[in-house]
């Protein structure tokens, strides 16, 4: 249990002393994830928006497919995206494995799916709702699209956490396609492992901490700031 | 502008799973007072409705409007059983229509309160649209239907499961929209109602015309024997 008190208090220490490394690291954190979380919105809000008022003919299937997709292994993405990237790889003359760049690609391919797939099924119980409204008001599918996105945007806020829980606290494809370089590609989950392999516990416990705690705070912030749970609001 | 009366439904049908749900039907829906479609449960009343709307598709037989379809939907208002709200608050709710229809918000949102007036919720404008009563939840549909000055109204039951009093004031809500010269077309289960309110009957059963005329004929000595029965409040199936 030792372990566990030093670990509050290095990171009581870290943050108290706003630890250079630890700022750099924890920055770096937070850029790319929510870079990926920002890019995997932004495909996965239209993508879910599309599959709820559409029907076409493998509509289910690809409904399946999203949904298998959130769990997809995080390690198997970042290899990959390693061997796209790699020198050798049809993407390698960018030169872009082991920068916060790849990790950013390798995060976007993971969240974009879970983002897809819980905002779908948000939208998809709002539409069942609307559905005869809107098609007796003769609204175009770009007026439903608009009408089901603003009425369900707080689920879509939720979605599109669900995905920056996911991708703050992932490692496998990170480490792989990052590298762990310090001040390069160096971030919050990829220094806990390395600490705990060098049996630096309290540190890697102390930076364990710092990555709940930041999670917990920016869910906080976002709820806050969009007033959700307030007032009676679903 | 135009009238888009008369509807004329010529041998429509629709189906559901293959089988006929209702009609074929011929009738020649026209201005004037309210049309009121009467009938047993499961008569077709409500695919009625939206196939007069245009949304229940028909199998087959067509119904046209006087004007082009893309014209006549822009006239037309339909007001469903369980009244559909979006999430909203309630003038947002009544503006929405307007707004489809490319009304600045400022626009939308001064005829929204005066269709709010005219159905007694102005005072609720603020208030989130699910958090009214069944009564004003209903009273809301219809202003939002009636926001857009529609030549024609389907109504199917919009008084079912509530209050004399919500019952009286929806009533008092829809002869105020026809005497602004709005068509009705509606269904009920309330005879009363259908006495008030009707000009033009349609007994509906096994998803056809079992009778059809001006109400004073059809609530005097209806025809049929079923008709009748339905009338004297026997059980028809």
């Amino acid at each position: 249990m030792s372990e566990f008190w030093e670990g509050i208090s290095s990171a009581f220490w870290l943050i108290i002393t706003l630890d250079a490394d630890l700022v750099d690291i924890t920055i770096r954190s937070l850029q790319v994830t929510v870079t990926a979380v920002v890019i995997g919105a932004a495909l996965g809000i239209p993508l879910a928006a599309w599959l709820t008022v559409n029907r076409f003919r493998y509509r289910r299937t690809t409904v399946a497919i999203l949904n298998a997709l959130m769990g997809l292994p995080p390690v198997v993405v970042g290899l990959i995206v390693y061997l796209l990237l790699s020198r050798s790889g049809p993407f390698g003359v960018f030169g872009l494995l082991f920068t916060p760049t790849a990790m950013i690609i390798a995060q976007v391919i993971i969240v974009t799916p879970l983002i897809a797939s819980v905002a779908h099924q948000a939208l998809r119980d709002l539409w069942a709702d609307y559905h005869d409204l809107l098609i007796s008001l003769n609204t175009t599918r770009w007026q439903r699209i608009k009408t089901l996105a603003w009425d369900a945007r707080r689920s879509l806020l939720t979605a599109t956490l669900a995905g920056f829980g996911r991708a703050i606290g992932e490692i496998g494809a990170i480490m792989i396609v990052g590298g762990n370089i310090d001040h390069v590609t160096r971030v919050l989950t990829t220094a806990i492992a390395l600490e705990t392999s060098k049996g630096n516990f309290a540190l890697a416990l102390g930076l364990g901490f710092i990555l709940i705690g930041m999670a917990i705070a920016i869910n906080i912030a976002i709820h806050w700031v969009s007033g959700t749970e307030r007032r009676g609001r679903w | 502008m135009v009238d888009i009366l008369p509807l004329t439904l010529s041998k429509a049908e629709v189906r559901r799973a293959g089988k006929p749900i209702l009609g074929p039907i011929d009738l020649a829906i026209t201005t004037g007072g309210a049309t009121m479609v009467l009938g047993p449960n499961g008569a077709g009343k409500t695919t009625f409705l939206k196939a007069c709307h245009g949304i229940a598709r028909l199998a087959s037989g067509g119904s046209d409007w006087a004007v082009e379809r893309s014209e006549a939907e822009l006239h037309q208002s339909y007001v469903f059983q369980s009244p559909i709200l979006l999430r909203r608050r309630v003038l947002a709710n009544v503006m929405y229509p307007l707004k489809l229809r490319g009304y600045s918000r400022s626009d939308a949102a001064d005829q929204a309160l005066s269709a709010l007036t005219n159905v007694g919720l102005a005072d609720a404008k603020d208030q989130m649209a699910h958090d009214l009563s069944g009564g004003e939840k209903q009273k809301l549909a219809i202003a939002r239907a009636l926001v857009t000055k529609p030549q024609v109204l389907f109504l199917d039951e919009p008084t079912a499961s509530l209050d004399g009093r919500s019952k009286r004031e929806i009533e008092a809500i829809l002869i105020a929209a026809q005497r602004d010269g709005t068509k009705l077309i509606m269904t009920t289960h309330d005879l009363g109602q259908a006495r008030r309110l009707a000009h033009h009957v349609v007994f509906l059963m096994h998803g056809k015309i079992h009778e059809e005329g001006l109400s004073e004929t059809f609530f005097a000595g209806p025809k049929t024997e079923a008709a009748q029965a339905f009338l004297k409040g026997d059980i028809v199936e």
